[in-house]
């Protein structure tokens, strides 16, 4: 009886020390990856949430005019609104004068109507309104002040651009990025033919990756197979040839095609040395230069899985198929190539998904109808300073990877076997 | 143990503080040609006479940058060269300090355009059409002549944007120069700019940097081109046979700011009044084919310089000024739709 007793305590004891040691343990292990969540989470995802809700933020109309926006809530957008209005509009427009919140405002409307910004900036220095002896003006004239200041506050356009703005987040530079906007009424039209641009561009983005990826695997492929074949001194030079461009930057690469490329340049040289070309052909300043470049540069990325596949696959399956009877091409094409689609998947996905990012070497090599959407996201960022279109775009382009990635995870159902 | 984390806080902002200068200013401009004209005419004597130390830096007028300082509270930029389509903007947004013109100079010393809220003019400088005349027998006279492809068959270089090229082509088409903004602030006269533009299209070879026009009409690339004149004006100087036609050029300014929050404010005014002042605007426009903004420098230039300023009478007869309002009112819309037209 007291022995069955004090085995129970010694039991619970040692549940309670093994308990202990194992939190200890986890609180280690959490202790040793904490470092690394925290700069993924500092670096990584707080830095893309950021760049996401900045996609939808539309904070300025909101804050810069709260009396406005109120008043106009339920206002139909058809007629011009009552005297409350105008009233509300002088209001907010006086307290804000000069400094960020003016400035924000007057952005903001600006993308809705060209000219708003310089209308709200010289109404709102104007403010508030005086008679000739320079007492103010009641509220009841104000309407007849704003009107006189200038005719377009009689226009319902300017007040629909405020109304329709009245929430602190709004579709509208997802839609801008994808050539749709809203009308007065909320509604999603595609916006002017003229002004239409990025879905060309998404277009051309996704055509120029394709082909990137297709002339990488044509070129890696057999690449891959024959190093793969090589003894492995002799694979281990060939390998060495693959890196050491690899690891040279991309700068250096592509000031290097562009000496080769040019009209002037080695290869045009010699073309014409040979007699294939009588004149220089044009290489660069145009897709042909961007597809070369990208190719040489996305080229590793296509090599490396794929070797290391075809490295692992035994060349027995090959002999026993062709001693079986199978035609050589056969026997290679499928029992070998099949083995190295967990490679051909994945040197694809990765060509293709940095391809879709790439900037610098289409803006170097390229002409103006070869940039690619990161170009656009750069444009925003540092010369219009339009940073909610920045983020808009770089937004889609984030989610276009990951339907893409989530594809491919459906379609091969195996982890990346990528180095 | 609190003491001694103090005096070593306390020592090390000394250090930090004897690393930086105490009398540093950072000027910020565009490089170039036009940043070693201003080291000679402003920063050296600048630097003699005060005993101040001024820290160069070259950029390529990204505001972004100047954005990110503000908001961050971190400005270490203390005076800016801008060009004026930032100016409004950035003014309105509350990127830059109000200047106190009384430390400056007083406002009527300079041609009107200088005096702004937030910015002081520093120069005018024109984008006007050259050409190389060792190829082109007969001389274009104006934008019509650069649109008549059959008269001087060969291509043309133009700035990548809309920014200028509209009001080219509004005069190419026939507009007169004083009426260009009228035309162009309707939606007909854009559609009829961009229908202009279209006519050239094919033969049009895009610049971006300003060094590239000379660069081009030299190597022979393009027979005529849109130009930033002091760049035509350094190649001249270089022996290049390259010749501006003033005829319907657009002038312009660029702008010294001060960004909002710097801790040098004081010195920064100091350098901008310095730089405005008759004697280094006169030798800044000995160095460079950019006019002067003080009017006493204008009236002290000799003919011979006068000859390649935008701004000297006889030039900017026909000439057009840059209407910065309504580039900062349209300039978002027109240069996404010169995109969309480029592109396509």
């Amino acid at each position: 009886m007291y022995s069955a007793a004090l085995t129970v305590d010694a039991t619970v004891q040692l549940k309670d020390e093994m308990h202990q040691a194992e939190t200890r343990k986890r609180v280690k292990a959490l202790a040793l990856v904490a470092p690394l969540a925290i700069f993924l989470l500092l670096i990584f995802v707080t830095p893309i949430a950021m760049l996401l809700t900045r996609a939808v933020e539309n904070p300025e109309i909101v804050t810069a005019l709260p009396q406005t926006s109120r008043a106009l809530h339920d206002w139909d957008r058809r007629q011009l609104p009552d005297d409350a209005a105008y009233v509300a509009l002088v209001h907010d427009l006086a307290q804000l004068q000069d400094g960020e919140t003016l400035g924000g405002l007057a952005r903001r409307l600006n993308t809705e109507i060209p000219g708003y910004r310089s209308l709200v900036v010289k109404t709102a220095r104007a403010l508030p309104f005086t008679d000739d002896a320079g007492h103010p003006l009641p509220e009841a004239q104000w309407r007849k002040s704003l009107i006189g200041f200038d005719a377009r506050w009689s226009d319902v356009v300017y007040w629909q651009a405020i109304a329709k703005n009245g929430s602190r987040y709004s579709p509208f530079y997802l839609l801008a990025a994808l050539d749709h906007r809203q009308d007065a009424f909320g509604h999603v039209i595609a916006a002017d033919p003229d002004a239409s641009i990025y879905l060309e561009i998404f277009e051309r983005t996704f055509g120029i990756s394709a082909a990137v990826t297709l002339f990488a695997l044509l070129l890696g492929y057999p690449l891959a197979y024959w190093i793969s074949t090589l003894s492995a001194r002799r694979a281990n030079l060939a390998m060495i040839l693959v890196l050491i461009p690899f690891w040279t930057s991309i700068l250096v690469r592509v000031a290097a095609w562009i000496v080769l490329l040019q009209g002037e340049g080695l290869v045009n040289k010699t073309l014409m040395a040979v007699g294939l070309t009588h004149a220089p052909l044009e290489l660069l300043f145009n897709r042909i230069g961007v597809y070369i470049a990208m190719t040489h540069i996305l080229l590793p990325f296509m090599i490396l899985p794929l070797y290391s596949v075809m490295k692992a696959i035994p060349p027995t399956y090959q002999r026993a198929a062709i001693s079986l009877g199978s035609h050589p091409f056969a026997a290679f094409w499928r029992v070998y190539v099949p083995q190295t689609y967990p490679g051909v998947g994945a040197g694809v996905l990765l060509v293709f998904i940095l391809s879709i990012g790439y900037y610098i070497t289409p803006a170097l090599l390229g002409g103006p109808n070869d940039q690619m959407i990161s170009y656009y996201v750069a444009y925003f960022t540092n010369v219009t300073i339009n940073w909610g279109m920045a983020c808009a775009l770089g937004g889609l382009l984030l989610a276009a990877t990951l339907v893409l990635f989530g594809i491919y995870r459906r379609f091969s159902r195996s982890e990346l076997g990528i180095g | 143990m609190k003491k001694v984390v103090n005096t070593a806080i306390v020592a090390a902002c000394a250090l930090l503080a004897g690393a930086v200068h105490a009398n540093d200013v950072t000027v910020v401009n565009f490089g170039g040609a036009n940043g070693d004209a201003q080291k000679v005419a402003f920063v050296q004597p600048f630097e003699q006479s005060t005993g101040n130390h001024i820290v160069g830096v070259e950029y390529n007028g990204e505001q972004a940058k100047i954005k990110a300082m503000v908001e961050a509270k971190q400005v270490n930029w203390d005076v800016v060269e801008v060009e004026s389509g930032d100016l409004g903007r950035g003014c309105d947004e509350g990127l830059y300090e109000k200047l106190d013109w009384s430390k400056i100079g007083p406002k009527s010393g300079f041609i009107p355009d200088a005096v702004q809220t937030c910015g002081a003019g520093i120069f005018v400088w024109s984008t006007a059409l050259a050409y190389n005349a060792d190829v082109l027998k007969t001389a274009p006279t104006g934008w019509a002549d650069f649109w008549n492809t059959k008269k001087f068959p060969g291509k043309r270089a133009m700035r990548k944007g809309a920014r200028g090229n509209l009001e080219f082509a509004l005069m190419a088409d026939g507009v007169p120069p004083k009426d260009v903004y009228k035309v162009l602030a309707t939606k007909d006269g854009v559609d009829r700019a961009f229908k202009k533009l279209s006519e050239l299209k094919s033969s049009i070879q895009w610049w971006e940097a300003g060094a590239q026009p000379p660069q081009f009409l030299v190597a022979g690339d393009v027979v005529m081109s849109t130009a930033f004149n002091g760049r035509i004006d350094a190649a001249q100087r270089e022996g290049k046979n390259l010749k501006v036609v003033w005829n319907g050029s657009i002038y312009d300014l660029d702008y010294w700011v001060i960004p909002k929050g710097t801790p040098n404010k004081a010195l920064a005014e100091q350098y901008i009044a310095y730089s405005l002042a008759s004697k280094p605007q006169q030798s800044y426009a000995k160095h460079i084919a950019y006019g002067p903004v003080n009017t006493d420098a204008i009236k002290s230039l000799d003919a011979a310089t006068l000859a390649n300023l935008p701004n000297s009478p006889a030039n900017a007869k026909t000439a057009v000024l840059q209407n910065i309002e309504f580039w900062t009112d349209h300039g978002d819309e027109l240069e996404q739709r010169f995109t969309a037209w480029a592109s396509k």
